[in-house]
């Protein structure tokens, strides 16, 4: 058997699986949100799904919503995972302990997050109580919203709380694997400690934080169940309204969930896009 | 030469360590409390009553939280196992061959590991009516393959590309059958890929929410779904019971595999999660 041949054979069953399901799905939906869909009788496609989806205010609001949460969430993770990797790359006492700390929400689901978010930060919440005993507040409506709140501040919390982990552990290997050296000599030749940090650490671990910052847009903008926890109704994030739109009892509503849909896949694909020549930058130098 | 820290460096790093810690580990805490207590209601710090309730109930055999956790299990197994026998091939194929058009292979195959659910259920949801798929444990399993497939793949793809074609080679020459070969030299090899790569697979599909939602219509009820329900009607102690429930199977699989977990391959996965 030639190698040709092979490879044609161990790869496809997995390229089967992901064009079918992944790409199909993309199709599919790209043709529903055309209004195309011959089976149920609709052959002529259109662009009104479209039109009324970019006429709707709902939409700009609920786009601007969910960049802010992606984007806000996004720089404040990759910021404090810097950080948080800078404390945990050099030995100490108890280090195996805390390392297992740091990454134990790695494996904690989103909505566990949220849900602990909610009960934390909620008016009738953790901190509200807190704010009660210390005579700060008398009657939960007078703690600050922080969930169900317009600037979306409980679900870029739970983001935050879930991807200082995630980042941060792709830094910590990153700065391990580079080790210190580079560091001293810059110190050596007279750099402080700030200015080691800035012109010689950063860009060297650069890459691999925007590659994962990436990754951690891309979910963010996406992610369903986290804003449809903590979110506010009125504007929602654009998955939630999305799937509001496609289950609504109003079928004509559909084709515009599809058409939001293609608007998340179409940001992703700018995202993948950024990704890929990150990492290919990564691999080159 | 980095400079000996001083106490109160050491102090700041200590304190900002903590802080850092405590914050990763807060929201944990109010769920953990509110599964043992009783009317835990503002302005009380901690629940005037405890009560075991809660776990009784997430425990007994009418609830309908054990199916669920069952069902979960299964769906997350099943989908585990047709990924790692999808996914070792194509990642022996990606690890040890060079080939035309393997960039746009790799992009294929890391496509759904960036693009979000909801941008691609919809429309499978559309056609899986059609096929009678929806409302169904199959159509579940089969959607759950788009997040931990390629995943399963990158993992494998990361093993093989260190893997050492020889001794294939020389098995093959001494006699040895493909299957004999497999059974004796790679999988051997490959193994504790599989097991880290499985493992993760199964934290992937473990942790879907909206492809369960959709094409399982609310009929296929996983644990998030059952968790999700608990918290959006308020009952926060089977919420907090559910949800420890829910988490323990990361945390034991973590405990596993932490030493794993340095390599990026290992971890890219938890985008997912």
């Amino acid at each position: 058997m030639s190698d040709r041949t092979k490879i044609l054979l161990l790869l496809a069953p997995a390229l089967s699986i992901i064009i079918i399901l992944f790409f199909g799905g993309l199709f599919a939906g790209l043709l529903r949100s055309f209004n195309y869909m011959p089976i149920i009788g609709l052959t002529e496609p259109n662009f009104e799904a479209y039109i009324s989806v970019f006429k709707s205010k709902e939409f700009y609001l609920s786009f601007i919503l969910t960049f802010h949460i992606a984007f806000t969430s996004t720089v404040i993770s990759a910021i404090l995972a810097i950080g948080s990797a800078l404390l945990l790359r050099r030995n100490f006492l108890g280090k195996s302990v805390i390392n297992f700390l740091f990454q134990i929400n790695l494996t904690v689901p989103h909505l566990v997050g949220a849900i602990g978010i909610l009960y934390l930060f909620s008016q009738s919440g953790s901190f509200a109580r807190l704010a009660a005993e210390w005579g700060m507040i008398a009657r939960p409506a007078e703690f600050p919203e922080l969930v169900f709140d317009p600037y979306a501040i409980g679900i870029i919390l739970q983001y935050v709380w879930k991807e200082i982990p995630f980042i941060g552990v792709i830094v910590l290997a990153n700065m391990q694997s580079l080790g210190e050296d580079y560091e001293s000599v810059a110190r050596s030749l007279g750099a402080n400690r700030w200015q080691a940090f800035r012109y010689v650490l950063l860009p060297l671990i650069f890459p691999g934080v925007l590659s994962a910052s990436v990754i951690v847009f891309a979910f963010t903008f996406g992610a369903y169940e986290i804003p449809a926890i903590l979110g506010a109704n009125y504007p929602a994030a654009l998955p939630v309204l999305a799937y509001r739109k496609y289950t609504d009892v109003d079928l004509a509503a559909r084709p515009e969930a599809m058409a939001m849909a293609i608007v998340i896949a179409i940001l992703s694909a700018v995202m993948i896009f950024y990704y890929l020549r990150y990492t290919r930058k990564k691999i080159r130098g | 030469m980095i400079e000996k820290p001083t106490l109160l460096s050491n102090s700041f790093r200590f304190i900002t360590i903590a802080m850092l810690i405590t914050w990763l580990v807060l929201p944990l805490i109010p769920l953990a409390i509110w599964s043992f207590a009783k009317g835990w209601f503002f302005p009380h710090i901690l629940p005037k009553y405890w009560s075991l309730k809660a776990w009784e109930y997430a425990l007994s055999d009418t609830a309908g939280v054990l199916d669920s956790l069952w069902l979960t299990i299964f769906i997350s197994a099943v989908a585990t196992f047709l990924s790692i026998l999808i996914g070792v091939p194509a990642g022996r194929a990606l690890g040890m061959y060079k080939f035309k058009g393997k960039e746009i292979v790799e992009l294929l195959i890391l496509a759904p590991t960036i693009v979000p659910g909801i941008a691609v259920v919809l429309g499978i949801h559309s056609v899986f009516i059609s096929i009678g798929l929806t409302n169904t444990v199959t159509g579940v399993i089969l959607v759950h393959l788009i997040p931990t497939l390629p995943y399963m793949v990158l993992v494998m793809s990361g093993i093989f590309a260190n893997f050492d074609a020889e001794f294939e080679d020389q098995a093959r020459s001494l006699g040895a059958s493909p299957i004999k070969t497999f059974w004796y030299i790679t999988l051997p090899a490959i193994l504790p890929g599989i097991i880290v790569g499985g493992l993760f697979a199964f934290l992937v599909s473990w942790s879907q929410y909206i492809l369960t939602l959709l094409i399982g219509g609310g009929r296929v009820l996983t644990l998030p779904l059952l968790l999700f329900n608990f918290a959006t009607s308020g009952r926060n102690d089977i919420t907090g019971a559910i949800g420890m429930i829910y988490i323990l199977p990361g945390i034991i699989i973590l405990l596993l595999t932490a030493k794993h977990l340095s390599g990026r391959s290992a971890v890219g996965g938890f985008g997912q999660i």
